[in-house]
């Protein structure tokens, strides 16, 4: 067997995280030292798998395989292709930056990293499982360290409902789904929950009609579709900082990630009956997403419901089904995971130098920290769509798609666009721009860390925007035969 | 088959008879309070001797004494549950029952005889005798439900659940007698031939005597409608005592339900699986959406377990070797989840802290380790991968599913969801909440950490490695469907 690098980037944060149990918890340095060095590890070895895979030979590379409980056929089964390697190169940036933007958090250090670190493995596990049981071993473990994130640590207001909300919703998206994916396993009669092997299996059609359903919208909880999003702004304005970038960065590419693994992948002809249907929810998230977000005062809202607009655009560009359509809408993810992580950074650090998120109580931030906003303004373009930003070339690309197969939905997701540029203009100039207000004048600038994060994550949208072939190649690599399955 | 021979087969049953004497009896000669410290110890031996000759026993099979005794490796399942079970309890009870009763040896020889009724109820394969071992179990609970004497609550615990069992023998009795009226024969295997051979008018009397043994079982599980005893005797009784009545008892009351359906009225198949599918979704939906309202935590895990019971009734309402898997592994990893979450309770009442879910509050911060424990067993108990329960979960779906029940899994995965609102709210009250006093909850003793250790190995192992215990139950439910 070869070198088992997705074993240990999935586990590599686990590990962390049971030598923190193992700290004492006064410790504060050593316990963040050893979630730093975890994390770095998981994401050292996630750029290498990126660029170590074999775009020429293309399907799943870096395979392992081990017998789990052979009685119902499961199996320890991991394996990565051009879908899931942006999401685990995203999850690796995002929880290293998470970390580090994290590195005031004095507040019980030792649970908190512990906590997060069981939190990514399970997004890791998820991307790289290709056995539907140890997709929902995963994905449940991500879901439940979440809870006591966002109610352990979270904004004092709102932790507990949004923490409680969240955990039911995303639970009830995943035992619905779950309910398909037993049933797949008794359909296909070949006794395994590996996911290559279903896909092999033709599923009638009557089956895939009944059964797509449940599935892709057990996952699209997760993802923020609408109307299953409101979970979702709630818990990223009650979560601290980390968990807010890990929770929109890469938390929601989960769900999205899930209905097109599970979903699509497995029974395509289930997809082509009801992605005609879903993509009318796809463009209430974009343009109702936009909307709300231009009507937010709270800061961190007007964030959060930013990410349901564009979470918009990765469904939509799912259910075009076309190679440019998902190419376009895995691109999304990795954008808007980089992106949003980016805002929530940003958010974070005002929120901890100003004590508000009320934006008309803030104004001339740029003065005293021009690094910042600097850093969201990039962020704020890729976030509107500029040419030369990685948003561009996602939305175009599902904008283009869209406009194949549903011309009218294309021109109403128009919108969005257009209100998403109102937002971000109004937030930024209120926020960084304008006359400073008087008490925010002892105020100073980000550390040499936080300008680190913010430094990383605008580069990475530069250069995805200039230069997007170098995940688009591997992406469509993965697409491609995906989108032959599903005609 | 020759005395010894038979003797060897009731080995464990046996080595239980002798334990239970031998605490008794050195509870009356020791007279030294430091000699008596030992008795659990002689106890804890006894069920560890009982163990081990299950383990010896593994594999063969014989039915002695006319039909009523039948020696399998399915009862020996139960037996081991039983036993282990037991063990933790011992283990548990020790500092517990220190300052609370003069009696400790009868206390630790009553558990031994419960659980000798537990082993005698998985053998047994005749109505009488079925009655017979029930009672000696439900008789010795209900001594041990009142064992507080000081204590109100523990002798209204005590009373009702002895009022409420009482009616239900007697519902059952008369089932019984239904079942003997209609065919001439206590024993299983000769009822359903009876049965087998009679004309269709015979048919009709099935179902009420079906209904009135389900009033005895159903009381012993804790299912839906004869569950109301339970929130009430698991708040009065001793919690050591709770922890035993909520896992010993209940596997007893499966393997009788299993024993009468599948033995005995194997024509009354379709019927079955309609009555147990019902109540199980009731049990598992009122359990869950009742217990959401409790604040005491004692109660909150007698509706937890009630609806426990309906998960693991699902395993009966189908047909397969996999239905029957599914409930056996299901019901060891509620043993271990559910114990080690009475055992937190025990060492945090030894701390002198309360009972109710309130007082939790802040443990993450007094005492990390006990909050990490009992986040684990909580979550096990909700089915959150990668604790045991959520295997034994995932294999009850599955063996629903394969019988095409959608609506009862449907509503079974959506009760996991509703259950895991309850839990959290133990969850929330240990790590999000502040402390309300500082200082840790006082170490336990070793006996106790012992316990605690051991479920948490159970928790942990069945989660990620269940195949060996998966294989060894699959391989016991093949032979006894087919035999």
């Amino acid at each position: 067997m070869s070198f088992p690098f997705l074993s240990i980037i999935v586990f590599s944060p686990i590990v962390g995280a049971l030598i923190i149990t193992a700290l004492p918890k006064e410790k504060h340095s050593a316990i963040k030292t050893v979630a730093l060095v975890s994390a770095f590890i998981s994401m050292l070895l996630s750029i290498y798998v990126f660029f170590g895979y074999d775009q020429a030979a293309g399907g799943m590379q870096f395979e392992e395989q081990m017998q789990w409980i052979p009685s119902l056929g499961i199996s320890y089964h991991l394996g990565t292709d051009g879908i899931s390697l942006p999401l685990l190169l995203l999850t690796g940036v995002i929880i290293f930056c998470g970390v580090l933007i994290s590195w005031t958090q004095d507040d019980r250090p030792k649970e908190f990293f512990a906590f997060l670190l069981v939190l990514v493995a399970g997004v890791f596990g998820v991307f790289v499982s290709l056995d539907l049981f140890l997709l929902f071993v995963f994905y449940e473990l991500a879901v439940l360290p979440m809870y006591l994130l966002i109610g352990g640590w979270g904004w004092p207001v709102t932790r507990e409902y949004a923490a409680m909300k969240l955990t039911l919703y995303l639970l009830v998206g995943s035992v619905i789904a779950l309910v398909g994916v037993i049933a797949i396993y008794f359909e296909a009669g070949i006794g395994t929950f590996d996911i290559m092997r279903l896909a092999e299996v033709g599923f009638d059609t009557g089956f895939q009609y009944a059964f797509f359903l449940p599935i892709f919208v057990g996952f699209a909880v997760l993802a923020g579709l609408w109307p299953f999003h409101t979970w979702s702004p709630d818990g990223h304005v009650a979560a601290p900082t980390a968990v807010s970038m890990l929770h929109a960065g890469v938390l929601m590419k989960m769900g999205a990630y899930g209905a097109l693994r599970v979903g699509m992948f497995i029974l395509p002809v289930g997809a082509q009956k009801w992605l005609p249907w879903i993509v009318v929810l796809t463009v209430v998230n974009v343009v109702y997403g936009s909307m709300v977000a231009f009507a937010q005062k709270d800061f961190k809202y007007v964030i959060g419901y930013s990410s349901v607009s564009h979470m918009g655009y990765v469904a939509m560009g799912l259910t075009t089904m076309t190679v440019v359509g998902i190419s376009g809408a895995s691109l999304q993810m990795f954008s808007h995971g980089i992106m949003t992580g980016l805002f929530f950074a940003v958010v974070g650090l005002i929120y901890r130098q100003t004590h508000t998120r009320q934006i008309p109580e803030l104004g001339g931030l740029a003065r005293k920290m021009p690094f910042v906003a600097v850093a969201f303004i990039i962020g704020g373009m890729a976030s509107m769509g500029m040419p030369g930003l990685s948003g561009f070339v996602a939305e175009f690309q599902v904008l283009a798609g869209t406009w194949q197969t549903y011309p009218v939905i294309a021109a109403i997701s128009l919108i969005g666009i257009v209100i998403t540029a109102a937002y971000i203009m109004k937030v930024s100039y209120k926020v960084f721009f304008g006359p400073l207000k008087a008490e925010h004048e002892g105020i100073s600038a980000a550390s040499v860390i936080e300008k680190f994060v913010l430094f990383i994550m605008a580069a990475l949208l530069i250069v995805v925007g200039l230069y997007p072939s170098i995940l688009l190649n591997v992406i469509n690599t993965g697409v491609v035969p995906l989108v032959m399955r599903l005609r | 088959m020759t005395l010894s021979q038979i003797l060897a087969l009731l080995a464990p049953e046996l080595v239980l008879v002798m334990a239970g004497l031998v605490v008794l009896g050195l509870d009356l000669v020791w007279r030294e309070e430091k000699k008596k410290e030992w008795l659990p110890y002689v106890a804890l031996a006894g069920l560890v001797g009982a163990l081990a000759a299950m383990v010896a026993l593994w594999g063969q099979e014989a039915v002695l004494f006319g039909g009523i005794f039948t020696a399998d490796v399915f009862a020996l399942l139960f037996k081991v549950i039983a036993v282990v079970s037991t063990g933790l309890v011992v283990l548990s009870a020790i500092e517990f029952m220190r300052g609370r009763t003069p009696y400790r040896g009868e206390f630790y020889s009553l558990l031994i005889f419960a659980t000798l009724g537990i082993c005698f109820i998985a053998s047994s394969t005749d109505l009488i005798m079925i009655y017979l071992t029930i009672e000696l179990l439900s008789i010795t609970s209900y001594i041990l439900t009142g064992y507080s004497r000081e204590d109100p609550k523990s002798n209204e615990a005590a009373i009702k659940y002895f009022l409420y069992g009482a009616v239900a023998s007697a519902a059952m009795l008369y089932g019984m007698s239904l079942l003997y009226g209609a065919t001439g024969s206590t024993n299983l295997s000769q009822i359903a031939i009876a049965l087998g051979q009679a004309d269709a008018s015979l048919q009709g009397i099935i179902l009420p005597a079906v209904i009135f043994l389900l009033a005895g079982f159903g009381f012993k599980i804790g299912a839906v409608p004869f569950h109301q005893w339970a929130p009430d005797a698991y708040e009065g009784a001793p919690t050591p005592v709770t922890a035993f009545l909520s896992v010993g008892p209940k596997a007893a009351g499966f393997i009788v339900l299993v024993r009468v359906f599948f033995v005995a009225l194997p024509s009354f198949q379709p019927e079955r699986i309609i009555l147990i599918s019902v109540i199980s979704a009731i049990t598992m939906t009122l359990g869950n959406l009742v217990a959401i309202w409790q604040k005491n935590i004692k109660r909150m895990l007698a509706y937890s377990s009630i609806a426990q019971a309906g998960y693991i009734l699902l395993g009966m309402a189908v047909t397969s070797n996999l239905g029957m898997t599914s409930m056996v592994f299901y019901l060891m990893t509620y043993l271990f989840a559910n114990l080690g979450a009475f055992i937190i309770i025990i060492i945090f009442s030894n701390g002198g802290g309360g009972d109710s879910v309130e007082d939790y509050a802040g443990l993450s911060q007094r005492s990390p380790g006990l909050a990490l424990a009992m986040l684990l067993f909580l979550l096990s108990l909700a089915g959150i991968p990668p604790l045991a329960g959520f295997i034994g979960k995932f294999y009850l779906f599955t063996a629903i599913m394969e019988d095409g029940l959608l609506w009862l899994m449907v509503v079974a995965v959506l009760n996991s969801v509703i259950s895991l609102y309850y839990y959290l709210e133990v969850v929330r009250q240990m790590y999000i909440l502040p402390p309300k006093v500082e200082e840790p909850v006082p170490a336990a003793s070793r006996a106790l950490s012992g316990a605690l250790i051991m479920a948490m190995i159970g928790v942990l192992l069945l989660g990620l490695y269940p195949t060996p215990l998966i294989e060894l139950i699959e391989a016991a439910a093949r032979a006894f469907l087919s035999g």
